[in-house]
């Protein structure tokens, strides 16, 4: 690699010895010192130059390398929390004992992480950021990833003590803890709206609403197990929300989609029409473009289920109607216990613009924690509920319809007993007429 | 005498507004962008219809941050862009200025200190990871290494875009696998079941959940040497780590026996196909620091097949669909076995029922 410019403002930049801190010496890291090189940013550079600056992570050093050799890990849970709350710190006890019981890595034998909620759609001042940095410095470790899996930022490496310190004084600047445990968890939302035109939702707005709304059910983990909120501005889904969550709110728009005939044209001309029958009008799931031989693009929008593709790849030419809500999907998770899961449709769609409307969504999330409160077994995903009672059970539970957008295709197996297939017909009718 | 400090109740604010700490002219815009594209690899370039744009540049991370990266990367956004930034869901982080004469330097800048600009439309981007031995109590491998090794390889693929499409690479340090899926997802996947310290398990775990927790009802209360614990039925056991987390006194973690499986063609999106799951195609993989190399020398094989043969715009997923599985075993060279056949519930969906074969 080119030596850096200025080596002191650079990613590999490691203090000199006479700037070392930390009073406890470093211990040897052969394996870890392994990932110091190579082109991308590395985060043993990173622990080396914060175990310059405190113990704590001098000896973190030393167990991440042990466990390098002996690949195996050393953290075991406990129950740490801050007062009035009863989640949201991870807590880290080492389980490396020497032969007399005492830590081999004293200075990190607690080490715990505290999960804080990032600003919704994860938009930062650098102030903030720096301020951020500058608390968990006073605190903690030093060490912040930006952001765990379920959305928070992970404030890694502090004792008991100090997670109270910590979370004292960033909460007094706006931040609040995020969920841990069986409890309603941290949300994320997309760039959406504030950045992006197939934005069709308020992306943050929906975050906000739903999580805040339940803010004592993220706090004190009090419920079967984890519930995760995610929202999307498109059907895109870059935040994974599907699989990801239990409840995946999703923007979409059920009006047709815009096309600018000038600027399809604009785009055969530059890349070539065989390219555009390649990449758009053929790879459309339901076959609802056209191109027509004057160059100008036809949608079938009856048929077109707002996958996304032609606007993603036209994306000045193609763009989503205006008429716009959201689809809801819920049950999305990986693999314990019962297999994966994605989430399933329960509301094809929604407005999302009155106050009401907003209501309306608050409502389907609370009788959803509610039914699934009353209805889980310990440890069971929301989407797991479902697969064990059925969409059907659920639906009434939550007291929505049914609608053939929940399903792929109707049952296959005719072992089911339908005596009141008369009732069920009324009711679809009753449905009907009332629009 | 000092009275005892009354604890601080808490704020309950929940999640902040992102309002506050937007860039003036996502605010100015918020809801009416127009159209994208993207002048160069690292760089989106949108346009509002008041007629506003923005460049934002995207750089790549380690994803954990201590305050000297985050003050040169701050400095670096105040001085040469506007003094916001967003982090993308794969820890890049994105950095918007409104005139594009700012937009070489702020590469340059980022460039200069060491840090990607990268990441966009059809590249490799960022890998999303767990914690791994660096904090998690159940990890069978370490998260920050594997990634730190893999994008090592991948710099190339992070700062150009000439990938079919976007791959999503995910590792996740357990069966669990909080890493979520992707293109390529490497996880952990035990091969032996847990070893048991009878010791302990009265004491540490709850016996009757950690019955319930396993997939496979292979977990039955049991008294060993006059001990309340548990026992395991190996025949049944699948060895997936579900009984590890509530009862640490079941190690699943083993130095040898804790390999890792590759699954490839997982994807989030709605465009095209619907969202799809990774599937299994290789496995047995030594877990090996501190760099992983077997693994490495796989995703690299995978990724080059998927390179040379995928049409544009195809995922990973989409990919293997139009070319089919026995294609894909062909072109990667990888080994197809008994394990890559499904008999989890609902496996029969997962089997050719058809005389559709590719020749």
């Amino acid at each position: 690699m080119a030596q850096p410019k200025n080596p002191e403002k650079h990613c590999t930049y490691l203090p000199p010895e006479s700037e070392k801190k930390s009073t406890k010496a470093m211990h040897d890291t052969p394996m870890l010192d392994q990932l110091v090189d190579g082109p991308w940013p590395s985060f043993v550079t990173g622990l080396k130059r914060l175990a310059m600056d405190n113990n704590m992570m001098v000896d973190l050093l030393g167990q991440l390398e042990h466990s390098y050799n002996t690949r195996l890990g050393y953290w075991k849970g406990g129950t740490v929390s801050v007062f009035g709350y009863g989640g949201g710190i991870i807590p880290r006890f080492t389980e490396l004992m020497d032969d007399d019981g005492k830590p081999m890595f004293p200075e990190a034998k607690e080490f715990h992480t505290v999960r804080i909620q990032p600003p919704a759609g994860n938009f930062y001042s650098t102030d903030m950021l720096r301020q951020l940095s500058n608390s968990w410095n006073k605190y903690g470790s030093g060490l912040i990833a930006f952001h765990g899996q379920t959305g928070n930022i992970m404030f890694i490496g502090t004792t008991s003590d100090n997670t109270q310190h910590f979370f004292d004084e960033v909460n007094e600047y706006g931040y609040d803890l995020g969920g841990a445990g069986p409890c309603v968890r941290t949300a994320m939302s997309c760039v959406g709206a504030a950045r992006c035109e197939q934005s069709c939702a308020n992306e943050m707005k929906v975050h906000r609403l739903l999580v805040n709304n339940f803010i004592d059910d993220m706090h004190r983990p009090a419920l079967p197990y984890k519930f995760k909120f995610k929202v999307s501005g498109c059907p895109n889904d870059c935040m994974n929300s599907i699989q990801r969550s239990d409840m995946a709110v999703i923007g979409t728009w059920r009006d047709d989609m815009k096309v600018d005939q000038d600027e399809v044209k604009a785009y055969i001309a530059s890349k070539s029409r065989q390219y555009v029958i390649d990449n758009v009008i053929s790879r459309c799931p339901t076959n609802a473009l056209s191109l027509s031989d004057d160059d100008t693009l036809s949608v079938d929008n009856r048929n077109c289920v707002r996958c996304m593709h032609c606007i993603n790849v036209m994306t000045k030419a193609l763009s989503p109607g205006d008429d716009h809500g959201v689809t809801i999907l819920m049950g999305g998770k990986r693999t314990l216990k019962i297999g994966d899961t994605m989430g399933t449709v329960i509301v094809p769609f929604m407005k999302l613009e009155s106050d009401e409307d907003y209501d309306t969504l608050k409502e389907i999330a609370e009788n959803t924690i509610d039914f699934w409160a009353e209805n889980a077994l310990e440890h069971e995903r929301c989407g797991e509920m479902i697969d064990r009672i059925g969409l059907v059970n659920f639906l009434e539970g939550i007291e929505i319809d049914v609608d053939p957008n929940m399903v792929t295709h109707p049952r296959i197996s005719s072992y089911v007993r339908m005596d009141t297939w008369d009732e069920e017909v009324d009711k679809w009718k009753q449905r009907k007429a009332a629009g | 005498m000092s009275e005892k400090a009354k604890p601080r109740t808490p704020i309950e604010t929940g999640c902040p507004d992102g309002m506050q700490y937007m860039h003036p002219v996502y605010l100015k815009n918020f809801g009416n962008w127009k159209y994208h594209d993207r002048p160069r690899p690292g760089v989106l370039h949108h346009v509002a219809k008041s007629g506003d744009e923005v460049w934002t540049v995207r750089v790549g991370t380690q994803r954990q941050l201590g305050p000297y990266e985050i003050n040169l990367l701050c400095d670096i956004i105040d001085n040469y862009a506007d003094g916001y930034v967003r982090f993308t869901i794969r820890s890049n982080m994105e950095v918007s200025v409104t005139d594009e004469s700012k937009v070489e330097p702020l590469i340059q800048a980022f460039t200069d200190a060491g840090y990607p600009v990268g990441g966009t439309g059809n590249s490799v981007t960022m890998i999303s990871h767990t914690q791994g031995w660096l904090h998690c109590d159940i990890p069978g491998t370490d998260a920050s290494g594997v990634v730190k090794s893999l994008m090592d390889e991948l710099h190339d693929e992070f700062i150009s875009e000439q990938m079919p499409n976007r791959v999503h690479i995910t590792t996740s340090c357990c069966q669990i696998n909080c890493g979520g899926q992707g293109d390529i997802a490497i996880n952990i996947q035990h091969t032996k079941p847990p070893k048991i310290n009878h010791d302990l398990v009265a004491n540490a775990c709850e016996r009757p959940s950690v019955v319930a927790r396993c997939p496979v009802a292979a977990i039955r209360p049991a008294m060993v040497n006059g001990k309340p614990s548990l026992e395991v039925d190996e025949k049944k056991c699948i060895c997936c780590g579900a009984c590890f987390p509530p009862c640490p006194p079941m190690q699943i973690n083993d130095p040898e026996h804790s390999k890792l499986a590759i699954w490839v063609g997982g994807k989030n999106s709605n465009a095209r196909s619907k969202p799809m799951f990774h599937k299994l195609v290789a496995a047995g993989i030594p877990n090996t620091p501190p760099r992983w190399t077997e693994a490495k020398e796989i995703v690299m094989q995978i990724l080059s097949a998927y390179k040379a043969d995928a049409c544009d715009w195809e995922r990973m997923g989409d990919w293997v669909e139009r070319i089919g599985w026995p294609r894909f075993f062909e072109l990667t060279e990888l080994p197809f076995t008994k394990f890559h056949v499904d008999n989890w519930r609902g496996a029969r969906h997962t089997l050719n029922a058809s005389t559709h074969i590719r020749f």
